[in-house]
């Protein structure tokens, strides 16, 4: 297959500056982005709040033009029906027409792309049983809660069977069994050869799900690559330790290994860097006669690359792909 | 087909709002109202049932046109619910459309309605009824559609406490506009061209009346009534056209 086939999001350079207050101050939202969603892939789009991530995925969805730069949809640009008709979207915090029931309301969207009659019945109970809201199918949408709304949201994206969905944080406001269905089912449409992006403040999500991320700040994009290997790169792995009954002068043989010392009244906790820190430090343990009570490993997350990056958001980083 | 999706989707937004009963409560009870009314009056019974009817359905059916209407578009924006239209394989016209025609739909089954109330009193009273009362029943509804029009066409730019206010504005100049015409014919300049157009711009209201007509039942000869509906849909189909335009430009932030 074609390389451009399986670019199924491709956004080039895509600036958004925003009009705001009487005087129009520009503000510019979305600052030269660019980055590809390929096909198959859960596609994390990570930032802090106000980076810039529902814009752009608003421009993706034509709900907002771009300032400049292009960003093209299965290869058609954005807007265009028929690419339109290929995606499911789920907005951020949605609020949907809460006079309708569940199953008016997937009626109602199913009609929008042209769906009828009894195969659009069946499609329904599926959804409605995927995502767990047979019991509600006749309750009006005031009734619901933030999580079953969700839900019915993640069903009206789903109705036409998309081969892309995109889901503007589709974890926020669930609590933790909510957020895991929310991760299980975007695994499952991993599964049946859905593309999905997602964008997130929620890193632990991210790292959990995501084939690839693109972190952005400020509008600009500061990372973008496989999960694994933006942590591999980011930091070396430290080794937390926990020592019991640990002498002063043992103290003061094991401080020059590490950066950071803490003590949690009878424990000390330090942070070693290497391996070889690491071994000294059981040599001084074992010869003082202390305890150690813990020994782990301290994994690199994207946590550390994202606070990394929001402090020098200044200076956005080369795109790492 | 998404058109018509939207329009009954909209249709049912607006039988389950509640302000649309009591407009209709109200409109009925001030129909009914006039068999009161008639007790207190000399004479001329026939005339004033019409008169307070047809005057109920057209203010209680404006007041519907404008308070629902402001809110077809900008209630959307606000509560975000448009992302979801927006966002599938529907053009943003599409959408406008089927608001639009949802409204009208909606304020077409309530002239019924209210119509049906009149015509109950009517008979009640034994008032004779003639073809003109249903060709004025036919205006009013084709005056709603023009100010359901005015009304979609604010809500794609303004907020709808904006939109109520410029659109009851349009309503009453509308229903003046001769009186601005024949207060241009007295100045000069600037000012004379500036009222003569607004004459020409603003919708002519008054031209959908047809109140005397049947109180005094006085017909309405067809070559009239065709101009006066080619009038209402001509200014409805540019009012919708230039409503479009400006919602195709809208960013939804």
């Amino acid at each position: 297959m074609d390389l451009c086939d399986e670019q199924v999001v491709k956004i080039n350079q895509l600036h958004k500056v925003f009009h705001v207050g009487f005087w129009g101050r520009r503000v510019t939202a979305v600052d030269g982005l660019s980055f590809e969603v390929q096909r198959g892939e859960v596609f994390g789009f990570l930032g802090p709040n106000g980076a810039g991530k529902t814009t752009t995925i608003k421009m993706l969805m034509g709900l907002i033009y771009p300032t400049g730069g292009t960003a093209t949809l299965f290869g058609r640009p954005v807007g265009d029906q028929v690419a339109k008709a290929k995606v499911g979207f789920l907005p951020e915090s949605p609020y949907f027409y809460d006079y309708l029931t569940g199953r008016e309301f997937l009626r109602f969207y199913g009609h929008l792309f042209g769906l009828l009659g009894s195969a659009l019945d069946k499609r329904i109970d599926e959804l409605l049983e995927l995502v767990g809201m047979t019991h509600a199918r006749d309750l009006q949408l005031r009734k619901f809660s933030k999580g079953m709304l969700q839900r019915v949201g993640i069903a009206q994206a789903l109705i036409n069977d998309p081969e892309l969905v995109i889901l503007d944080e589709p974890m926020s406001g669930l609590d933790p069994i909510g957020r895991k269905e929310v991760r299980d089912l975007i695994l499952r449409l991993k599964e049946s050869g859905k593309t999905v992006m997602f964008s997130s403040h929620i890193l632990h999500d991210a790292e959990l799900l995501c084939d690839r991320v693109a972190m952005i700040m400020k509008g600009k994009l500061v990372a973008c690559g496989h999960v694994s290997e933006l942590i591999a790169g980011d930091t070396t792995n430290e080794v937390e330790m926990v020592i019991d009954r640990l002498l002063p002068e043992a103290l003061e043989r094991i401080k020059p290994l590490t950066g950071k010392v803490v003590f949690q009244g009878e424990r000390v906790m330090v942070m070693l860097s290497s391996q070889q820190a690491v071994d000294q430090a059981l040599d001084v343990i074992r010869s003082a006669k202390a305890k150690l009570v813990a020994l782990t490993p301290h994994k690199a997350s994207l946590e550390d690359l994202f606070i990394r990056k929001a402090t020098g958001a200044q200076q956005p980083v080369e795109a790492r792909l | 087909m998404k058109v018509v999706s939207i329009a009954f989707n909209t249709f049912r937004e607006n039988l389950r709002d509640k302000l649309l009963y009591n407009l209709l409560i109200f409109a009925l009870l001030m129909i009914g109202s006039s068999l009161i009314l008639m007790r207190l009056t000399l004479g001329e019974f026939h005339r004033l049932i019409l008169d307070i009817g047809l005057g109920s359905i057209n203010f209680f059916g404006t007041l519907i046109a404008i308070f629902v209407g402001i809110g077809l578009v900008s209630k959307e924006i606000e509560k975000k619910t448009i992302y979801t239209i927006v966002s599938k394989p529907v053009a943003r016209y599409q959408f406008l459309l089927g608001k639009y025609l949802g409204l009208s739909l909606t304020l077409l089954i309530n002239t019924a309605i209210m119509a049906a109330g009149l015509l109950a009193v009517l008979y009640f009273q034994d008032v004779p009824v003639y073809a003109v009362l249903f060709k004025a029943l036919g205006m009013i509804v084709l005056e709603f559609m023009v100010i359901t029009a005015v009304a979609l066409l604010f809500s794609t730019f303004s907020s709808a406490t904006l939109s109520a206010i410029f659109t009851l504005a349009i309503y009453v100049i509308g229903h003046l506009t001769p009186d601005l015409k024949a207060f241009s014919q007295k100045m000069e300049g600037v000012g004379r061209s500036v009222l003569e157009g607004m004459y020409y711009i603003l919708p002519n209201l008054d031209r959908f009346n047809l109140k005397g007509n049947v109180t005094h039942q006085l017909d309405v000869p067809a070559g009239d009534l065709l101009m006066i509906a080619a009038y209402g849909l001509i200014y409805t189909a540019f009012l919708l056209m230039l409503a479009s335009v400006i919602f195709q430009q809208r960013d939804f932030r």
